[in-house]
């Protein structure tokens, strides 16, 4: 039961990815907790400050790394921010995990398609990571990642040991024009004539701001997929991630309860929702 | 459940007992509105002449013994660089009289989000646990609708509950603390004439409810008239105050705040109730705000109410008792509202 206990955790690790977001590796610090601790891609925790605040963020890493859980911030506000200014050995709060995640095994035997603008890789991440472990699950893995400038880009360091381990496809495109900068330009959904979809075989999944979800699932649902085999994250503001403060509640469902992960047809349906 | 009658008699005597042992809230006025009505609410009784058991309607509902504004969630102790948590279910035995059938009816609401969903609430919890609930019947006020709502009767969520049938009450009994209570001030069996008098009494209560709002199409209507200028033509008015939320007996939405004390020692996490009528509501950090106009975020309160909450419990939020029409400085209440939509829907 998910109540007001959180886990102490330590921060033990921080790697800067750009100027606003950090990587904080967390390590619960009581062993027995820790081995307990389990979670599926799409999921997050709430991570406290005390004193500070709570803030609600997606798990990154991959799910059978059971030392430690890694978590992509980005500074935005009190929390975020007091957060970044944070040494390892700082010791944090953590409950959960809490909300839906994406149904990977739904997806045995067909092709994934994932589509990450800005932040929206942070949950893809595990996600990735997943494919990976399971990739004769799965047939072609492909990645479109959209940033609004190359600075912006974050795991890039790790492109290319995704490209050749997990043997996927990464197709990145910014909005900016920037020097040093040899890839495309434009916005996410250009780079879909680049992207063969076999819309039977597909499953979609979708994570970013809210402006980008009404162009890529027109796209998507153009081409052929089932609305239902679409799946996206929402974001709203949460005070609790446990179906009561109401502060997440988006028509008729709660997003850290009923979501953050929905399919598409269920949030079409949803007033409000995107 | 188990029904006896006591007389009034009787009554205080149990009263006065059970407050030698126990915090006892109560109706009691405290103040005259501007017609010089009295004002009621829900607060501790000293002695039983304190108690107004003839009370119309309290201000705000005994939810605030349940779900209180603010609430200490946990404390901690801060040491360098790390910090111990104590976590506080405050457990405060307590005896609530003259609850109405509305409010009690508005309890079993919150208590399908508070203990009945995933992550039961355990401050709520402990609260629920611990409140003996004597309920009581009342006439209704002109501009009550709980009939329409459903919500004008209770079978259960007390522990007692009072029916005034002239000399005694006539008493419906939900638990056996209740039984026990009632027995040791001499409760008699239901004899048939207190049966009669009690039918009678709550014939008469049947008769006199005016208002009435039609609700079977409602959770239909907030999809259909989801773009309908109704909510602009009342959201405009709306000062988002949130006053219509802090009165309502069903309202939980809240938020936390976390604060450190000046020694850098001690830090408490609070839970606060909120309005979803306040505009930060669905803020996120860097200023973008899902619901930004007034009229979009009263829409949503009664989107929740009706049609929300219905997908998930299958009922109404509301219970029909019109506090937050009351309540209200623009004047805007759920009957104007719903009558307006179902009007709209009709041309
Ligand atoms: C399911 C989910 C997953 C998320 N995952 C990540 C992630 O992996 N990385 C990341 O950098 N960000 C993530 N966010 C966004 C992150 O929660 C907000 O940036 C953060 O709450 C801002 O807090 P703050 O105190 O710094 O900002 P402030 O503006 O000071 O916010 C005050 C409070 O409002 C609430 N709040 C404000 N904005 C948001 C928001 N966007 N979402 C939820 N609550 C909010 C929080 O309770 C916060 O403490 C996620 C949000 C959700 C809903
Ligand atoms: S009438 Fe108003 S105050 Fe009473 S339950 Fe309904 S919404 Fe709440
Ligand atoms: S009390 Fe009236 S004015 Fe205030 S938020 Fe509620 S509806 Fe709006
Ligand atoms: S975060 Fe509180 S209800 Fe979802």
């Amino acid at each position: 039961m998910q109540t007001e206990k959180s886990f102490k955790s330590e921060i033990f690790n921080i790697i800067p990815l750009t100027a606003r977001e950090k990587l904080f590796h967390i390590k619960i610090c009581d062993a027995y907790e820790r081995e307990k601790f389990t979670f599926l891609p799409g999921q997050f925790v709430m991570l406290e400050l005390p004193g500070c605040g709570e803030v609600p963020i997606s798990i990154s890493s991959s799910i059978s790394n059971k030392d430690f859980i890694e978590l992509c911030i980005r500074k935005v506000g009190k929390v975020t921010g007091l957060l970044h200014r944070l040494e390892p050995g700082a010791i944090v709060g953590i409950r959960g995990p809490f909300g839906t995640h994406f149904p990977m095994q739904k997806m045995v035997g067909c092709n994934i398609l994932l589509i990450a603008g800005g932040l929206g890789i942070v949950p893809l991440r595990s996600t990735i990571y997943w494919a990976n472990e399971h990739r004769s699950d799965y047939k072609d893995i492909t990645i479109l990642y959209g940033a609004k400038e190359p600075g912006q880009i974050l795991f890039d360091y790790q492109f290319e040991e995704w490209h050749k381990i997990f043997d996927l496809k990464i197709l990145t495109i910014v909005q900016n024009r920037a020097e040093n900068w040899e890839g495309r330009v434009g916005l996410i959904t250009d780079l879909f004539d680049e992207v063969p979809i076999d819309p039977d075989n597909t499953f979609a999944i979708v994570c970013g701001p809210p402006v980008m979800f009404k162009f890529v699932f027109a796209h998507l649902t153009n081409v052929g997929i089932s609305r239902q085999r679409m799946f996206l994250s929402l974001e709203r503001r949460m005070h609790c991630g446990m179906g009561k403060c109401c502060r997440c509640n988006v028509g008729s469902i709660f997003t850290c309860l009923d979501g953050p992960v929905f399919d598409y047809w269920t949030v079409m349906n949803l007033k409000e929702a995107i | 459940m188990l029904f006896r009658t006591i007389t009034k008699e009787n009554f205080k005597k149990m009263v006065e007992g059970l407050m030698e042992e126990n915090e006892v809230i109560g109706p009691k006025s405290r103040d005259r509105d501007k017609e010089g009505n009295k004002i009621y609410r829900f607060l501790k009784l000293n002695c039983f002449d304190e108690l107004e058991m003839d009370y119309t309607r309290s201000y705000s509902s005994p939810k605030d013994y349940f779900l209180p504004f603010k609430e200490d969630l946990a404390t901690y102790r801060l040491e360098n660089n790390g910090w111990d948590q104590k976590i506080h279910y405050t457990i405060h035995p307590r005896i609530i009289i003259g609850m109405r059938a509305c409010d009690i009816n508005a309890l079993l609401k919150l208590d399908q989000v508070m203990l009945k969903s995933a992550y039961p609430n355990p401050y709520y919890f402990a609260r629920r646990r611990n409140t003996l609930i004597i309920g009581l019947d009342h006439e209704p006020l002109e501009d009550c609708f709980c009939r329409s709502m459903n919500t004008d009767t209770a079978s259960h969520g007390f522990d007692l509950f009072l029916t005034d049938i002239g000399d005694r009450y006539f008493a419906a009994i939900n638990s056996d603390t209740a039984y026990i209570v009632l027995n040791r001030f001499n409760a008699r069996e239901v004899r048939e004439e207190d049966q009669l008098r009690y039918k009678k009494v709550k014939k008469q209560i049947e008769s006199k409810f005016k208002t009435q709002v039609d609700i079977t199409i409602l959770p239909e209507l907030m999809d259909l008239e989801f773009e309908s200028e109704v909510w602009k033509k009342w959201g405009d008015k709306c000062l988002s105050c949130g006053s219509c939320a802090m009165v309502c007996p069903t309202c939980y939405c809240y938020g936390v705040e976390e604060d450190i004390d000046l020694s850098f020692t001690q830090a408490t996490k609070r839970r606060f109730l909120y309005s979803c009528n306040l505009i930060d509501f669905a803020t996120v950090a860097g200023g973008y705000n899902f619901r930004p106009d007034a009229h979009i975020r009263l829409k949503y309160r009664y989107y929740h109410q009706f049609r929300g909450f219905e997908e998930a419990f299958n009922q109404s939020l509301c219970v029909g008792c019109n506090r937050c029409g009351k309540a209200c400085p623009a004047g805007i209440s759920p009957k104007a509202v719903i009558d307006d939509l179902i009007k709209t829907e009709k041309e």
